[in-house]
């Protein structure tokens, strides 16, 4: 009797959880489902609440204007361009990093360890590392946005520990007694083994130059803007181009509204290749985390 | 955290434990080269110093030289004499920012909206994976989890802007649900609330992946214990998961407090309007339109470094408390 009344129990909690879970995820979904609804709308419709649930006057317009905009595309590919650079360089200063770091016999481990970390702790400060970046003569060109942040230094840590505790020592081993020197055994065996932490350091890395727009503003000097900042003269200051006007039949009144459809077509565009793209690293989010957590 | 790994640093104290050679150990890797003199380890180490080459010359130039570059905070910096050349002003702009009509608001600003940030966002994750891990329904969780992570991976730009529709006066979503036509960002008493829920909204899930990592190590023994002496999910969930999580939290909790002059600066900048700086104009963005937008290099430098050195103090303060409470390192 006692475990039929557990057994009960045990289902009117599961539906409870479930309940609150489905609450939490309409939260977190609906403001993301209510963009990609009023990308496919009327933005009057928009605005005079008739788009809750679905789209209303359908319309493509938005995305339309989004590829034909002469700056957001531009900014879209600059966008790629600085990420796939980006990514490949981060990744690559990860592991030339994290490997020697590993190494628990190198000499002067210790301190080289000591010589990156204290950099996440303290820093320059904007303005001496922006004055470093005009003397290196990096502004305005696209550099800028990857080599004054170095090495990651958490994440080369996560790397080290990876290293250090998932790799099987055996197989390192073995190279070695081959007659394979330390770096030969990185290529060919440390590198192959550590696909499940380089996809998850390439998917943030990506998603940090993807995503950012800070750097590009203060080290670009308003050339090869990249996507958000783009998307920042759109979103947050509002402004119809004027010289938009006199190409759009309709004038200004229609122009307002395509600027107001740009708003939310932009967004997705902006946001979605992310989005496409963490699902597939996901399931090694926990383990990564762990590795940073573990001290080698 | 292995017992036996700390070579590198002596010679030879491992071999003699427990009498085997430790080959599936962490210092296998290590051990015979522990003899050579210095100058051959050097040698023999040749490839990794090379790696290492390219990322320590990035961290002396863009890193270390601004450090040392810290030091125009005290002196009046002109572009054409340099760092050292420049002339010393000792404390002048020091003064100048305590002496800046809207200092007190910024410090206050600062320190109120990280410490509200915290104390709202902290808990929800826990609370979050303690329910999620509970759920028992494999796609469902899965499901939950994606969806939740989904707004980490967007931009602050969009995030912003987001806000900005949804908050807008005239057919902004939140207005159309209340049936109001409030402009939300010209109101200063909204703006922690509306920093803090949105960062809520696109963190909490986040947040949740260090804690649902702890949780899965829990022993699924215990579970089937707890069960057969009949407690409900709730007395289990309270019993072992919290406890688990507790060690994790604590850490969380303290490093946190740590940041706590830490307010980034691009959310504030991108949500500040003229009308609710009262509550928006904190020290992060003073420094970038001092520095950067009118090139007051030197005054600007001053500010960040004020900034910078009450958070290492904090820091330093939190990592003796740390160290005290828990065994996790972090380095």
């Amino acid at each position: 009797m006692n475990k039929q009344a557990k057994g009960m129990s045990d289902r009117t909690s599961d539906v409870i959880l479930a309940a609150i879970c489905v609450i939490v995820l309409l939260i977190v979904a609906y403001p993301l489902y209510y963009v990609v609804i009023a990308s496919f709308s009327n933005p009057y419709d928009v605005y005079a609440g008739k788009t809750f649930l679905l789209p209303s006057g359908f319309t493509l317009d938005g995305y339309k204007a989004v590829f034909a905009d002469p700056k957001i595309m531009p900014g879209f590919f600059n966008s790629v361009k600085y990420t796939v650079v980006g990514t490949i360089f981060s990744v690559v200063m990860l592991y030339v990093t994290a490997y020697p770091l590993a190494q628990k016999d190198l000499p002067g481990r210790k301190f080289l360890s000591l010589f990156f970390v204290f950099t996440m702790y303290f820093g320059g400060g904007m303005i001496p590392t922006y004055l470093i970046v005009k003397q290196t003569g990096l502004i305005g060109n696209m550099w800028s946005l990857f080599l004054p942040g170095g090495v990651a230094v958490g994440n080369m840590i996560i790397v080290r520990n990876y290293f250090q505790n998932s790799i099987p020592h055996d197989l390192v081993e073995a190279a070695g007694i081959d007659g394979a020197s330390k770096f030969r055994t990185f290529i060919s065996v440390v590198i192959p083994l550590s696909m499940p932490i380089l996809a998850v350091q390439a998917v943030f890395a990506m998603v940090a130059y993807w995503n950012d727009w800070f750097t590009a503003m203060i080290y670009l000097g308003g050339k090869g803007q990249p996507l958000p900042l783009v998307l920042r003269g759109i979103l947050i200051k509002s402004a119809a181009s004027t010289e938009q006007a006199g190409m759009i039949e309709g004038g200004f009144a229609e122009l307002n509204k395509l600027t107001e459809m740009i708003k939310f077509s932009s967004m997705i565009v902006a946001a979605l290749p992310m989005l496409i793209a963490y699902p597939f690293v996901q399931k090694y989010f926990e383990k990564g985390f762990m590795a940073g957590a573990v001290k080698g | 955290m292995s017992k036996n790994a700390s070579p590198g640093r002596t010679a030879a104290p491992d071999v003699s434990q427990g009498g085997r050679i430790p080959a599936a150990g962490p210092a296998a890797l290590s051990r015979p080269s522990r003899a050579k003199p210095l100058g051959r380890r050097l040698a023999d180490n040749w490839q990794m110093y090379a790696l290492l080459a390219i990322p320590v010359v990035l961290t002396v130039v863009y890193k270390y030289i601004p450090m040392y570059g810290i030091q125009i905070a005290f002196r009046d910096f002109d572009p054409n004499l340099g760092f050292l050349e420049s002339q010393w002003v000792g404390l002048k702009w020091f003064a100048r920012f305590f002496n800046a009509p809207t200092c007190f608001r910024m410090i206050k600003n600062t320190v109120l909206i990280s410490l509200f940030s915290l104390l709202w966002s902290f808990p929800i994750p826990i609370i979050l994976s303690l329910i999620i891990n509970q759920v028992r329904f494999h796609r469902f969780k899965r499901v939950v989890q994606t969806v939740l992570y989904a707004p980490h991976f967007i931009s602050t730009m969009i995030i912003c802007g987001m806000i900005r529709i949804f908050l807008s006066p005239t057919g902004g979503l939140l207005n159309l649900l209340l049936g109001t036509q409030i402009d939300f960002l010209t109101q200063s008493s909204a703006f922690r609330t509306i920093y803090i829920a949105s960062g809520i909204w696109q963190d909490a899930g986040w947040g949740c992946i260090i804690y649902l990592a702890t949780l899965a190590n829990v022993d699924p023994g215990l579970y089937e214990a707890a069960k057969v002496d009949g407690a409900s999910v709730f007395q289990r969930i309270l019993h072992i998961d919290l406890p688990e999580l507790l060690p994790m939290a604590i850490l969380n909790l303290i490093m946190a407090a740590g940041g706590l002059m830490n307010v980034g600066f691009e959310k504030v900048w991108l949500l500040q309007t003229d009308l609710n700086k009262a509550t928006s104009d904190v020290i992060a963005v003073y420094v970038y339109q001092q520095g950067i937008e009118q090139a007051k290099y030197s005054y600007s430098t001053a500010v960040g470094l004020f900034n910078t050195a009450v958070n290492i103090i904090l820091l330093l303060v939190v990592n003796k408390i740390a160290s005290k409470a828990s065994d996790v390192e972090f380095v």
